[in-house]
């Protein structure tokens, strides 16, 4: 029962009215017009009118352009014949390789998992990053971002954590990625041998807009039959913020009272929906949901990064090149932290920081040109040592050795009773 | 059935969707909307003649115009009754464990299911005799529940006086049997089981007076328990940006609080949160009871993830859910996380509505919304003299960390305590990361006198501890500015005093198994010891040797909070500073 339309009553922004009877809501059509066939999703009903949002912007379509509708939501094929392969942000293959329509097609943007279903995830990942490994570690099932303004090289650590992990199925969703972007990602796979069990939808900054909109769920939904199926799956977005940009283009068009620098009050539901894709299936596989949130002006409080904030499993917050210690967070570390990882880490990491925090105070202190202190010396060694030894981003360490230079380094700077640690452990792991 | 009211979806808009209908609607009322033979609970939020606004609980995914209504005469409610405990329920209390699940995991939508156990039988003992005189609260009977007796009540919704014709004998009873019959002035008989319906969004008011807060409630949290006082019936906010240790907290009072009854809505925040109370609360053991924690809890999970309207529903459940155990004599204690979830969720429907938005898109009602929800809690007189409280305790998640937006603003109005998270603290990792200089709780002077009753002159001495937290921040503010060189060696000791109650008392390592719930007799005795060191007198040269004495000081009083209480390695501790401490004075 495909249904024509052909007279397109309302064009506003990227969205499409039709009068049309019998249509489904969240149902997919096309739009042929003079540039070309795009897929459009039903996002209103209201009597006979019918509001679609057209995924290719309605740029050049006409009032007598032919909308059909397809009975059905949006979908994406999945099969093991997936990997390897390169998508756009329309679910087509953009790799030249054979095509795909023998396989069976799963629908997109489907319910949250029952909260029951979930287990408590306890897989340590170690990226021999210090400032992941021994601050905020990463474990199996997180969902977490990577909070950085534009310049810095977020896209870089995002690969670089991603291969490191040891997955069965990494899936990449490029949102307004620059194509030099996922050409630098293309390689990273390349070089750490795992493009054979890759797969990537990618949306360029030169694509449409509302496309922007489809690459979370596609990614997701792949992810989510993987997952089932027992695979360990790495999901990688990369941006978004041209994500929600383009929610709030809808919203703008779609006449909706924006609560926050023009994005819909439902920002955060929008956003929740995929995250919480991230998944340790109780009896199957996993979904690690790694993503890039760039921050407008570098702010952390502009609505994109605080709504994200809210939702995630902590956030890394790449700064001047480093992961910053204050602000960056993994909200799931004491579910690995000394009960898979030592039983000393998490005093080092809590004393660690406590006293880099007091290093920087201390540096204030002298910046504005106070006395200095015998005390302060301490802390001022302590800092040098704490930026080359683990914010360094070059500094390639497995976790215990870096615990071990953390007990190091705070001996070559302090006494047992500056640390705050507890007797036991000081009699256990101070260098002496 | 053709006395069903029926209508037609006309139009269909994200959650919300409107339908048309030609008999009497009422508001709130619940409707059905009938997708491909599948009901989609929904609650008609607003009507316009005969076009009729309605909320949907579910995903409306496939959805046409024309598709049947059923409306279906009640409102959004409650099931009460023995077998609350222990469950975990989604925003309308359906149990999530019964669901089915596509594909093993995935909700499916359209399912409604008893949130009581319709086969358990209850041992049944009467406690009223035939010809009583009873109205709405009364007690008729009771099971046992856990380690509680569950009393079996009077139909809430009853109105006047009603006399008892029948009581069924002790014996083994589902929660569908009749147990009693009741005839009221018009004769006409009225079944009683035990389980009942409420309408969540009405208050439950079946009970002599409503008291003032007067009784502290133990969360076994220093910084609250010394310094901000909770009070059983009482109702605070945790404000905080994201990560500065909300949940946290709440989930630490969850498990080490001292009441009856804890009741976790878990509204629009991450499911995986709920996941560690789900799967870790029945391996825990309630320390009070030896049994399960489980089995004093529920909870109402309705994640981010899952449908916004369900959202707005879930925090009125679980306070529906608090007033009954009220009603049943026991503490309860609701913790919500967040209710800036449940006020996007106005929010979301609000602007569906095209309402005029007010501050920050919020609608013009938050206000009063926000205070209504915070006014059922309470402690209360029941009809039989007994009392039982229903205490609220909610996180606010303001936009940036800003608190001057209008779920925190609205909300501090009407609380009685304010637990300000700041993002500073959570930096320095001082958890839990309540600013001492920004917090408050009115409990404090209206628990006085109970306080005081613990331990003579208790609440003075919390204030001083807290004026000299004031001052040892205005110390370092001006260490700030002036250096160390700049403040006498008498300031400096002050803020190394201040420093010392922030290190041993106010943070608290919630991963810690001693340090994650603090009695209130370690309380009291370590609370002495540190103001001991506040009063003393200490007369240091230098201050070389202050900073170097204060922290050999603050040292023993950090590993004594580590070790368990009373134990040999904390007596030996405590000896060593009551030492330093006496043999200065002397
Ligand atoms: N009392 C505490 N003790 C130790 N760590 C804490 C404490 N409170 C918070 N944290 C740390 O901060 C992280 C974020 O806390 P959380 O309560 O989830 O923040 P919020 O709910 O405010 O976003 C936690 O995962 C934990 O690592
Ligand atoms: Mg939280």
């Amino acid at each position: 029962m495909i249904e024509e339309h052909s007279i397109i009553i309302r064009i506003q922004g990227d969205i499409i009215t039709v009068p049309a009877k019998g249509v489904s809501y969240g149902e997919l059509a096309t739009v042929k017009s003079k540039f070309g066939v795009s897929l459009a999703q039903v996002i209103r009903l209201q009597g006979d009118e019918v509001s679609l949002q057209v995924f290719a912007g309605s740029r050049g379509v006409a009032t007598n352009d032919e909308v059909r509708f397809l009975n059905h939501p949006m979908q994406v094929p999945f099969g093991d014949a997936l990997l390897g392969r390169i998508f756009n942000g329309s679910g087509d293959p953009i790799d030249n390789g054979p095509n795909l329509t023998a396989l069976p097609r799963i629908n997109i943007g489907g319910p949250s998992v029952n909260p029951i279903k979930r287990i408590i995830p306890r897989g340590f990942v170690e990226t021999r990053i210090p400032m992941i490994d021994v601050f905020n570690p990463l474990v199996e099932s997180q969902k977490l971002p990577i909070f950085a303004a534009a310049g810095e090289p977020y896209n870089e650590l995002l690969a670089r954590v991603g291969v490191r992990i040891d997955a069965d199925i990494v899936i990449l969703g490029g949102i307004g990625l620059k194509y030099d972007e996922y050409l630098k990602f293309r390689n990273a796979f390349e070089e750490a041998g795992v493009l054979s069990r890759t797969i990537m939808f990618i949306n360029t900054a030169s694509d449409p807009t509302v496309e922007r909109l489809l690459v979370p769920d596609m990614v997701l939904a792949v992810a989510e039959q993987f997952g089932i199926q027992g695979k360990k799956v790495i999901v990688l977005l990369s941006d978004m913020t041209a994500f929600a940009d383009a929610i709030k283009e809808i919203a703008i068009s779609m006449d909706q009272v924006p609560s926050n620098l023009g994005y819909p009050g439902s920002l955060y539901s929008d956003l929740a929906s995929r995250y919480e894709k991230a998944v340790d299936f109780e009896g199957a596989g996993s979904i690690t949901l790694l993503a890039v949130t760039t921050m407008p002006g570098d702010d952390v409080t502009h609505p994109v990064p605080d709504n994200t904030g809210y939702i995630t499993e902590g956030q890394f917050y790449l700064k001047t090149g480093v992961i910053e210690p204050f602000g960056s967070l993994s909200r799931l570390k004491q579910l690995v932290i000394g009960k898979v990882t030592r039983e000393d880490h998490g005093y080092i990491m809590n004393s660690m920081i406590r006293l880099f925090a007091e290093s920087r105070e201390v540096e204030q202190k002298l910046s504005m040109g106070f006395e200095k202190t015998e005390a302060d010396d301490k802390y001022l060694k302590y800092a040098e040592l704490f930026y080359d030894r683990f914010m360094d981003l070059n500094v390639d360490l497995g976790i215990n050795d870096a615990l071990d230079l953390g007990w190091k380094t705070m001996a070559e700077c302090f006494g047992p009773e500056d640390v705050g640690i507890k007797q036991e452990f000081i009699d256990k792991y101070w260098p002496k | 059935m053709s006395d069903v009211k029926k209508g037609r979806v006309v139009g269909v808009s994200g959650p919300m969707v409107t339908c048309e209908v030609e008999s009497a609607v009422m508001r709130n009322e619940v409707a059905y909307i009938i997708c491909d033979g599948v009901p989609l609970k929904s609650e008609v939020i607003r009507i316009r003649g005969q076009q009729i606004d309605m909320q949907v609980f579910e995903n409306t995914s496939g959805l046409r115009i024309g598709d049947k209504v059923e409306f279906s005469r009640e409102l959004l409610s409650a099931t009460l009754g023995p077998g609350i405990l222990g469950n975990i329920y989604d925003g309308l209390q359906n149990p999530l464990a019964e669901l089915e699940n596509d594909e093993g995991f995935f909700l499916r939508r359209g399912q409604y299911l008893d949130a009581l156990d319709g086969e358990k039988k209850w041992d049944f003992t009467p406690t009223i005799e035939k010809g009583a005189k009873v109205r709405a609260g009364h007690y008729l009977g009771k099971v046992p529940e856990s380690i509680f007796e569950h009393h079996i009540t009077v139909p809430f919704r009853l109105q006047g006086t009603y006399e008892v014709i029948n009581i069924e004998p002790a014996g083994a009873y589902t929660v569908n049997d009749t147990i009693a019959v009741l005839t009221g002035d018009d004769g006409k008989e009225i079944p009683v089981t035990m389980s009942q319906e409420w309408p969540v969004k009405m208050p439950l008011r079946v009970y002599e007076k409503k008291l003032l807060p007067v009784n502290q409630i133990m969360t076994q949290c220093r910084l609250i328990d010394i310094f901000y006082p909770l009070a059983e019936g009482g109702t605070a906010c945790i404000p905080g940006p994201f990560g500065a240790g909300k949940t946290v907290l709440q989930q630490i009072i969850s498990r080490y609080a001292e009441v009856d009854i804890v009741i976790i809505v878990a509204c629009g925040e991450r499911a995986g949160e709920v996941v560690e109370t789900i799967r870790e609360f029945p391996e825990l053991e309630d320390p009070k009871t030896g049994k399960p924690l489980m089995e004093r809890t529920i909870i109402i999970c309705n994640t981010s993830s899952m449908p916004v309207a369900a959202r707005e529903a879930s925090v009125y459940t679980g306070m529906a859910l608090g007033e009954y155990f009220r009603q049943l004599g026991l503490k309860a204690l609701v913790l919500a996380d967040s209710t800036s979830r449940w006020a996007q969720a106005l929010r979301e429907l609000s602007a569906r509505m095209e309402e005029i938005p007010g501050e920050e898109a919020f609608p013009a009602y938050l206000e009063s919304q926000i205070a209504t929800i915070y006014e059922r809690a309470g402690v209360v007189e029941l009809y039989d003299g007994s009392s039982g409280s229903v205490t609220l305790m909610g996180t606010v998640s303001p936009a940036g960390g800003n608190f001057e937006e209008p779920v925190t603003q609205n909300t501090l109005k009407v609380v009685g305590a304010f637990y300000g998270l700041s993002q500073t603290r959570s930096d320095q990792r001082r958890y839990p990361a309540i600013d001492p200089l920004i917090s408050w709780s009115l409990y404090l002077d209206q628990t006085k006198d109970s306080l005081n009753e613990y331990s003579e002159g208790w609440v003075d001495l919390v204030k001083e501890a807290h004026a000299l937290m004031l001052r040892g921040s205005d110390i370092h503010q001006m260490m700030l500015v002036v250096g160390e060189e700049g403040v006498s060696t008498d300031d400096l000791i002050t803020y190394l005093k201040a420093e010392m109650i922030d290190a041993v008392c106010l943070q608290q390592d919630a991963f810690d198994s001693v340090e994650c719930a603090t009695s209130k007799e370690r309380q009291l005795s370590d609370f002495h010891l540190l103001m001991g060191m506040v009063q003393h007198q200490f007369t240091f040269e230098t201050k070389e040797e202050t900073r170097k004495e204060m922290a050999h000081l603050q040292n023993l009083f950090f590993q004594l909070k580590y070790c368990p209480f009373k134990g040999e390695e904390y007596m030996r501790y405590r000896i060593e500073i009551e030492s330093i401490l006496g043999k200065e004075q002397a």
